[in-house]
């Protein structure tokens, strides 16, 4: 098998709070390919959003290593990160997330313009990522005004704006009713399918799971199970 | 790149338009009187030095030490025509005149009133005076040598503003009890005080008020070529010899139109910048109303920057939209204090309008303008720097868990 685009080894997260300390990730290895589905499950406190945060860049492992593209990512400045994140991941949060001010349109156009692509071309991407996950006519929308489904697709929207390769979705369904959250659920399956993406994506739902190519569980920071 | 920012930037100032009202309240304030204190000390500043450019660079003025530019005081010392006769013989004086300023009982149509009666020269003395007033006569004619108890009246005294009654050319007038015939009327001067002053020749004047030979204030021109601050020295020496008094000691003033302008101008940039440095402390208090609420803003935002950093923006993207956002609250609050401030100044000029002073006209120069924007939008930005610094530092993980 080819080299694992995403690397964890033995890898701690210790939060402390006062003189309190919380392992969230307890020696979690991990790797991940090019182009796998791969869904985390576990309960709630098991450390998968402290492990979707490791991979995505948000935050540094306490101890042990976190290779992106064989690159260690604590080695990393601050701007490294951002700019990691900004080109080749893209988020979709359980609560949404988008920028209350900003219409649909503009929240899509938002990774582009950190990343400094011309308007032109911006709108371009926009218009059509808006108009493939069924929202063209509510891109002048603002957040308020959609429904939670609608919120997400904008936002599964706005993480393929600068064609990232990594999808990662912590609970993309957790604030969303079943049947809304099936429709956003075949989205990333179809991006999975129909784009190649990689998916990592915390979730509960069996049938997503059923789906993945990978199941790991987590408990107490640990994977203790994998399934498949 | 920076125009997307400033797009993001005024798409949330308006978005949120209660607060950033609430928060420009103090910048506009001071904005406001900072404008229309400069457009107005700029609109009676150009004034005044026009009308001392009119009145030529040609002309001194001689007044007892302890007077300032026309204001008649209490002064110890005194001069009289015995000083006009020593200031005349100065080589390189042309003309020279001098007038006499006393309150009067006005007493017309059986009404009393008290204004400032001005002696004026009848005779060829009264020429170099009547240059330097600029007076103009609006009806009836000026006082000519062989008036006596004949008066020219101020305009107000001619619209009924003074007495019930208006003050005709031909019209009696009792001046300290003896009786005068108008002869004319002066147009507008601007200056309410001096719209209600009453104008009698000299000699009358003498009589009237038993003033045999005092002078309030002497008027000179020099001839065509002469060095003025020369001919100031000269008459100076003249003076101290004739007065007895030594250098440094004088007991009266010699003074151009030039220098006149100058102290006048030092003690009215002086005002002005006190009067400034009030308003500022608004300003201040506007800076600190909007770091105040860009904390706020930082607070509330907390999950929208750890959004933004998640999808791609660095420290310094924060950072710069932050600062962007609190400069334009602060210049939101400059335009608004630019046009509160016009109309302030604009309501200033009419009230003295209305009050007679019609040399004031408000000025509003472009760089007056631009500058306060600008500024404005500084004090945003400085304003903002404490409150983009915490906000470009928030780690992504910890703002993307806030509540
Ligand atoms: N920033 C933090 N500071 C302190 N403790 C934290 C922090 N983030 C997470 N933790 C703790 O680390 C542990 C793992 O948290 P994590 O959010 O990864 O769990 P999770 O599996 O995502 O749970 P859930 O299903 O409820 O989202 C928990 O005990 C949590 O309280
Ligand atoms: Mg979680």
């Amino acid at each position: 098998m080819n080299k694992p685009i995403i690397e964890l080894k033995d890898v701690w997260k210790i939060y402390q709070i006062g003189h309190v300390k919380i392992p969230a990730l307890r020696g979690l290895s991990l790797s991940i390919h090019s182009g796998e589905f791969i869904a985390i499950m576990g309960k709630s406190g098991s450390g998968k959003s402290t492990l979707m945060n490791m991979v995505g860049c948000l935050d540094i492992p306490t101890k042990g290593r976190v290779n992106l593209y064989g690159d260690d990512i604590a080695s990393f400045t601050e701007s490294d990160l951002a700019q990691t994140r900004g080109k080749k991941i893209g988020f979709i949060f359980q609560k949404f997330n988008l920028i209350p001010t900003l219409t649909a349109f503009e929240n899509v156009m938002l990774p582009m313009i950190f990343q400094g692509i011309p308007f032109e071309e911006r709108k371009k991407k926009a218009q059509s990522l808006l108009s493939m996950v069924g929202l063209s006519e509510r891109s002048a929308h603002r957040p308020g005004e959609l429904s939670g489904g609608e919120q997400q697709r904008v936002a599964i929207a706005r993480s393929l704006a600068i064609d990232p390769e990594i999808i990662l979705a912590d609970e993309p369904t957790g604030n969303l009713d079943s049947k809304t959250g099936k429709m956003v659920m075949d989205l990333i399956i179809k991006l999975h399918k129909e784009q190649k993406k990689t998916i990592i994506i915390v979730t509960h739902d069996e049938d997503v799971a059923k789906y993945a190519q990978k199941i790991k569980v987590l408990r107490d920071g640990l994977v203790i199970g994998q399934k498949k | 790149m920076i125009k997307d920012y400033v797009k993001f930037a005024l798409k949330t100032l308006k978005v949120r338009k209660t607060r950033t009202f609430l928060t420009m309240l103090a910048v506009f304030i001071g904005i406001a009187a900072i404008v229309s204190l400069i457009s107005l000390g700029q609109g009676l500043e150009n004034a005044i030095s026009e009308q001392f450019e009119a009145l030529g660079t040609n002309k001194i003025m001689v007044s007892p030490a302890g007077t300032f530019f026309g204001a008649v005081g209490d002064s110890v010392s005194e001069i009289t025509e015995e000083d006009l006769d020593v200031i005349q013989k100065v080589s390189k004086v042309k003309q020279a005149g001098g007038m006499l300023y006393k309150m009067a009982r006005l007493e017309f149509d059986e009404e009393v009133q008290y204004t400032w009666a001005i002696g004026l020269p009848t005779d060829e003395s009264g020429d170099v005076i009547n240059e330097i007033a600029t007076f103009n006569y609006v009806t009836g004619r000026e006082l000519k040598e062989s008036d006596k108890y004949k008066v020219v009246v101020g305009i107000r005294l001619a619209e009924a503003d003074i007495f019930d009654k208006e003050v005709k050319v031909r019209d009696k007038l009792k001046i300290e009890g003896y009786e005068f015939k108008v002869v004319g009327g002066m147009g507008r001067i601007g200056n309410p005080e001096d719209d209600r002053q009453v104008y009698i020749p000299l000699e009358t004047a003498r009589e009237v008020f038993n003033e045999p030979d005092k002078l309030d204030i002497i008027m000179i021109e020099t001839t065509k070529g002469a060095s003025v601050p020369a001919v100031v020295e000269d008459i100076k020496k003249e003076l101290r010899d004739f007065r007895e008094v030594e250098e440094g000691e004088e007991d009266f003033n010699v003074q151009t139109f030039e220098e006149m302008m100058e102290t006048f101008a030092v003690v009215f940039t002086l005002v002005q910048a006190i009067l400034i440095g009030i308003a500022s402390i608004s300003l201040l208090v506007g800076g600190v109303s909007i770091m105040n609420t860009m904390y706020t803003s930082v607070l509330q935002r907390t999950r929208e920057i750890g959004v933004m950093k998640a999808i791609g923006a660095k420290n310094k993207d924060i950072w710069i939209l932050f600062i962007i956002e609190s400069g334009f609250l602060g210049m939101a609050g400059g335009i608004i204090g630019v046009l509160i401030g016009m109309g302030l100044a604009k309501l200033v000029e009419l009230a003295a309008f209305q009050q007679g002073i019609t040399i004031l006209k408000a000025q509003f120069p472009w760089y007056l303008i631009v500058g306060t924007l600008v500024f404005s939008f500084v004090i945003g930005c400085l304003s903002g720097l404490a409150p983009a610094y915490r906000a470009s530092k928030l780690k992504p993980v910890d703002a993307l868990r806030y509540e």
